[in-house]
């Protein structure tokens, strides 16, 4: 359908829905590349202002992607839940945007229109948004999630350890892992990208990781982040798997390029469950998005890439994650090109996830071609505090020798938690004080001393030994 | 001085860097980065921003290629791609996967005088990283050619070199098939990272043309000293080319064997923090 907006003696078109949000969207580099950026920077507030008359429930009659071409679109069809939907079912996207930011949106009346909500209604909805609109009503839709601690609480700020390692080296993985423990971090998930992606390689780094939690009883589990399809391997080889790792886009063609189907993460959902290694919850899910992925893969259809990002998330909010990560900035400046732009769609996605309903955490980051640095982290990580993101990451010093970027630092999550007063999750703070880490957990102060029991595994070392 | 040092509190782990080059055991001044660390770290993002924006050297790249005293690199052939600038090369990729009109129709003229058919094609781009090629590229070719000239299975007709400004990975086909070369290298300067701003990564094409996917192509990456070295790379890529020209094909359906007989050597999970 056509959509017209007159103003003044002039009207201006827009040929589709999709042609309207993707006009509609703030500007970016990946929108440009795919040709469907506003023209100019008042067609752009036009297209809002179109937007904001768009009844919500005009997104439940017009998909964006053919609904017989895409199961990305039938799950968002087939799924929606109408009884959800009728409390906002009368609102127009500029309507949704007062309504949202109202006194009569909180917590509670916002976790109960969630399954009303498709992605492409939160899409249009926060285009027309500032950037304090994506804070304000994230932090009010709380999304909590448990496997061995539970994550996602108000207040509390959980980071991934992610201990990479060019080679896989063990001792050189388990070497970043203590620098992350030792600085408090690792409550979400101590997390591997293998250099070495096959199942040999997996099991084996579980393995590493399985070893760790169990002998120091911490409360966090392990991922080793390969293709889902190698993890179901793992679990049929008896592998210790805690959680189900994908990287997901929001059409067909997009996770086809990646080598999977809603089914396959259905399959692998049943496997890790039925492993129940799981201590206070069930989630068994980490997924991961980004801004670009599916015109990256050929497979945008013509969409804005905010947009397809969002409809990634109902692919995840099907299989109740633990942990949803939209990796912002590693996709590099074609897609998202500066510190600016990065900021922004950290917001938008934070806040589209969390009003679907789920448990958001960003790797707040960015590639040495992008226009960005440190103070751009410095910027989209507090803001990201403030509106209450479920967690970050944590790395040594903020470079990832294996993926050549940067992301945040053991130190950065220390930063916010004083800054803010957020907490890690209450079983791993409990952990952190059991084990003498920190000295007041509450406050983020750590020991002055080095633990007993991991001063004991630095003992165990043979002195200034050699390179291996 | 006494006061500013007790500020900073180190780690008494940071011995095992000796296991990783990952930034462990910085120590703290609070929570925060120690000064001494947070100015390493910029300094470290400054030599990657300027391995990005810094242009390639053409005349001293040329000079440097003239000292290898070979035939097809005493006059590298120097071409642009579509895209004008770097702000253009970044945002751009499609632009920076074709060489732009002049350089076709330089080539072209060129191809005019040269001899019919090439075995090999050899296509420089400065890719994210200029001095990627600059360190690593006469090193790298100096240990090719010693396996290439010293070749008894074949003899290897390779075409003038060409120097690619604002160039990506695919621009390499576009210049081998108008080369008419049947197989072509592309030397590319690769994303740096925070600890290696000067990988140079290589990437084969049998057969090329205009329009071809990565699926195409086999990669050896991180080549630089700190890194995969000049001889290991010279290795792998002189497999790679003899099995392309013997089976006249590269991707997928050609598989690099050469470290068969290196990976998982260490199949234990076994480290120091198990007791």
């Amino acid at each position: 359908m056509t959509y017209k907006y007159m103003l003044g003696d002039q009207t201006w078109t827009f040929s589709s829905l999709a042609e309207l949000m993707a006009r509609a969207t703030p500007a970016r580099s990946g929108d440009r590349l795919a040709g469907v950026i506003a023209r100019s920077a008042e067609e752009r507030a036009v297209a809002q202002m179109a937007l904001a008359e768009v009844p919500l429930k005009q997104f439940l009659s017009e998909a964006l992607v053919p609904y017989e071409d895409d199961e990305v679109t039938r799950l968002i069809m087939d799924e929606h839940d109408a009884a959800a939907f009728s409390a906002i079912s009368h609102l127009t996207v500029g309507d949704f945007r007062n309504w949202l930011l109202s006194d009569m949106a909180t917590p509670e009346v916002l976790a109960g229109v969630r399954a009303g909500i498709t992605p492409e209604m939160a899409a249009a909805v926060s285009k027309i948004m500032r950037n304090q609109d994506l804070i304000m009503v994230a932090k009010k839709c709380h999304v909590v999630t448990a496997f061995r601690n539970t994550i996602g609480l108000p207040g509390h700020l959980s980071t991934r350890l992610q201990p990479n390692h060019p080679t896989d080296d063990v001792n050189g993985i388990a070497a970043s892992i203590l620098d992350g423990l030792l600085y408090g971090n690792g409550d979400a998930v101590i997390g591997i990208n293998p250099a070495t992606d096959n199942v040999a390689q997996a099991i084996k780094l579980m393995q590493l990781m399985d070893e760790v939690i169990t002998q120091y009883e911490i409360p966090t589990q392990s991922c080793v982040l390969t293709h889902v399809t190698n993890t179901i391997e793992c679990i049929e080889a008896g592998a210790p798997v805690d959680l189900v790792f994908q990287s997901i886009g929001g059409t067909e063609g997009t996770n086809s390029s990646f080598g999977f189907n809603i089914a396959t993460l259905a399959e692998a959902q049943e496997a890790a469950l039925s492993l129940k290694r799981g201590t206070v919850g069930n989630n068994v899910m980490y997924f991961e998005t980004g801004q670009g992925s599916a015109l990256s893969a050929n497979a945008h259809h013509g969409l804005d890439q905010q947009t397809c990002e969002v409809r990634a998330y109902a692919v995840a909010r099907k299989f109740s994650p633990l942990l949803v990560n939209t990796v912002v900035g590693f996709i590099g400046p074609e897609y998202l090109f500066d510190g600016k732009e990065i900021v922004r769609a950290g917001l938008e996605d934070h806040f589209c996830g969390k009003l679907l309903g789920l448990p958001m955490g960003c790797d707040v980051c960015y590639t040495n071609h992008a226009e960005a640095d440190q103070n751009d982290m410095d910027n989209l990580l507090t803001l990201l505090g403030v509106a209450g993101c479920n967690f970050i990451m944590g790395i040594p010093g903020s470079d990832d020798i294996m993926l050549n970027y940067q992301t945040t630092s053991f130190h950065d999550a220390l930063y916010i938690r004083r800054v803010l007063g957020s907490q890690p999750a209450p079983e791993f703070r409990d952990w952190l004080t059991r084990m003498q880490i920190m000295s007041d957990a509450e406050r983020a102060v750590l020991a002055d001393r080095l633990p007993e029991a991991f001063a004991r595994s630095l003992k165990s070392l043979p002195p200034a030994s050699g390179q291996h | 001085m006494s006061n500013e040092q007790n500020s900073v509190v180190e780690n008494p782990w940071r011995r095992l860097r000796e296991f990783t080059d990952a930034r462990i055991g910085l120590g703290r001044a609070g929570v925060s980065l120690p000064t001494k660390e947070l100015l390493e770290f910029q300094l470290a993002h400054a030599r990657a921003r300027d391995a990005v924006h810094l242009p390639l050297d053409l005349d001293a790249t040329s000079a440097a290629l003239a000292g290898l005293k070979l035939e097809w690199a005493a006059a590298p052939i120097c071409l642009h791609s579509r895209a004008e600038d770097r702000m253009t090369y970044l945002q751009r990729p499609d632009l920076g996967r074709r060489i732009n009109d002049a350089s076709r129709e330089l080539l072209k003229a060129q191809h005019g005088q040269l001899a019919a058919e090439y075995d090999l094609a050899i296509v420089v781009a400065d890719g994210l990283s200029s001095c990627a090629v600059t360190e690593n590229l006469v090193p790298f070719l100096q240990a090719l050619n010693e396996k290439l000239s010293t070749d008894s299975a074949s003899d290897w007709r390779i075409a003038p070199i060409t120097l690619v400004t604002q160039g990506r990975v695919a621009v390499g086909d576009e210049v081998g098939e108008l080369l008419n070369a049947r197989c072509v290298m592309l030397l590319v300067g690769e994303r740096p990272g925070l600890s290696s701003p000067d990988s140079l990564g290589l990437y084969l094409t049998w057969n090329p043309s205009v329009g071809l996917t990565d699926a195409s192509r086999n990669c050896i990456s991180n080549i630089r000293p700190a890194g995969l070295s000049y001889s290991e790379a010279a290795r792998r890529a002189f497999y790679l080319l003899s099995e392309a020209k013997r089976l006249k094909l590269s991707g997928v359906n050609l598989k690099d064997r050469t470290q068969d007989d290196v990976v998982e050597t260490i199949a234990s999970s076994k480290n120091f923090l198990i007791s």
